[in-house]
């Protein structure tokens, strides 16, 4: 029997990108517990397995245990597709991220837009199951999220039209390409393009968390407001697989941030260029983002819409103006 | 437009700052303690169930039995009894009971006690199933410590 290689290959890279959500999904969790605890100087997990190390296999068996309660009067299509909807477009994105120079599932000339365009099917599967669940801190969550994904939606996407106007292309590859050869080269630093690059990192890491709903933004799950938000009345795997759809989102947002703006699997120095490197600046922008969690509470609903109205969105507008200009005459 | 950049570039600051003072908390020690692995030692203060005093030149307790405790104990806890014997000045303690399920901790024993033959333990470990393991036999407790 002949089987195509290609096929071979996509399910290889199908099983490694799920798997590799799903791990990032339990240690993130791991990583999240043991630096929070570390920044308010306590220790963290640390009874199961070394460093606590064993936890998230134990969270995730309990959560596994536990029943799948749909209750009464939530609609029952919405309510279990939810979870999926928010699951499947992260992995999805993953395809073509391209982790390495060779390390890429499918290397598409939209890549850019394709990652854009599943990251904001997210907000629908939170709608959904918000609206499904028929529960009122679900729905003003939801509410929420929608407002707020609108509002940081812009300022990114203006940003990566102004990076987009720089490379000139959409491929994710091809941009990792041009920023090769020492920290210089990254887009991040790339003043001659535009001097208000690093302004503009900036403004797409403040968006990347708030779509992400992380905090100091995390509006749509604000424990204390609202329950859970829109996870409140799932439970079990339900809420679990809810959980893993966040964490693979911050995951593809600290990939985005180091492939566009920190020079994909680039090394500083230009020394050994690889995955590893890759990884490195993947994972301290993720440490990054629990660093901010844990120092900023989390901001009204106002202050978080007139950050983006008044703020990003004029600044990444002049940013882009600028680009474009600079484009034009040099 | 000034001030409104000035706000920007001064609240974008004001963030850093507070990053600044997050990570450092990251790198300094843990200050908490892993209680059931490590224990801190009990402030001078505490004041766990009372207990009798050894005497360090004797080796035994410095009680006289003259019974103030045992009068100055608003809930009647204590029960202390002694005997006179042949060549000993004074009587000889042979029984001290502390009843700790009626006791509150007033301390007025260990304020009454002129030998300062009783003082609090530090022993705040204290569980069990059954009321009689808190009818504590002092003068026992003393003698299995030495």
């Amino acid at each position: 029997m002949y089987v195509d290689p290609e096929i071979i290959r996509l399910l290889a890279f199908l099983v490694g990108v799920i798997a590799f959500a799903a791990l990032n999904a339990a240690y993130l969790v791991w990583l999240e517990r043991k630096e929070a605890a570390h920044i308010q100087r306590r220790i963290g997990p640390k009874e199961v397995g070394p460093f606590g190390l064993f936890q998230p296999l134990v969270d995730g068996i309990k959560l596994m245990t536990k029943q799948l309660i749909v209750p009464a009067g939530v609609d029952p299509v919405l309510f279990k597709i939810a979870p999926i909807l928010v699951m499947v477009p992260a992995i999805m994105s993953f395809v073509t991220i391209p982790f390495g120079e060779t390390l890429v599932a499918r290397n598409l000339d939209i890549g850019l837009l394709a990652i854009f365009a599943f990251a904001s099917v997210n907000v629908l599967g939170l709608l959904l199951g918000a609206w499904g669940s028929r529960n009122k801190y679900a729905v003003i969550s939801a509410a929420r999220v929608v407002s707020q994904n609108v509002a940081y939606e812009i300022p990114m996407l203006v940003t990566v039209v102004t990076l987009v106007m720089i490379t000139g292309t959409m491929n994710l590859h091809t941009i990792v390409l041009q920023q090769q050869g020492g920290f210089w080269h990254w887009n991040i630093f790339n003043l001659s393009a535009s001097p208000l690059m690093p302004v503009a990192f900036l403004i797409f890491f403040v968006c990347m968390l708030a779509e992400t709903n992380r905090a100091p933004f995390d509006m749509a799950e604000a424990e204390s407001e609202l329950v859970a938000g829109a996870f409140t009345e799932y439970s079990g795997m339900g809420f679990g697989v809810f959980f893993m759809g966040e964490y693979a989102n911050i995951v593809i947002g600290a990939s985005m941030a180091t492939i566009l703006f920190l020079g994909g699997w680039d090394c500083p120095l230009g020394l050994f260029p690889g995955v590893l490197w890759f990884l490195i600046k993947m994972y301290f922008l993720i440490f990054t983002v629990i660093w901010i969690r844990w120092t900023f509470p989390r901001t009204t609903f106002y202050g978080l819409l007139n950050l983006s109205w008044k703020i990003l969105i004029p600044i990444s507008f002049f940013n882009l103006i600028l680009t474009s200009a600079m484009l034009k005459v040099f | 437009m000034i001030d409104y950049l000035r706000e920007i570039i001064s609240g974008t600051w004001s963030l850093f700052v507070g990053l600044g003072i997050t990570i450092r908390y990251f790198f300094q020690p843990v200050v908490t303690v892993q209680y059931p692995y490590q224990t801190l030692p009990m402030t001078p203060r505490f004041r766990g169930h009372i207990e009798l005093v050894k005497d360090e030149e004797t080796g035994e307790t410095k009680c006289i039995v003259c019974g103030m405790c045992q009068k100055a104990c608003p809930s009647n806890c204590i029960t202390v009894n002694g005997e006179k014997r042949e060549g000993v000045k004074g009587k000889v303690l042979t029984e001290y009971t502390l009843d700790f399920t009626k006791c509150s901790l007033c301390g007025l024993c260990v304020e009454s006690c002129t030998p300062k033959a009783i003082t609090f333990s530090k022993d705040y470990n204290l569980a069990g199933v059954k009321k009689e393991a808190y009818i504590f036999d002092l003068k026992k407790r003393l003698e299995a410590k030495n």
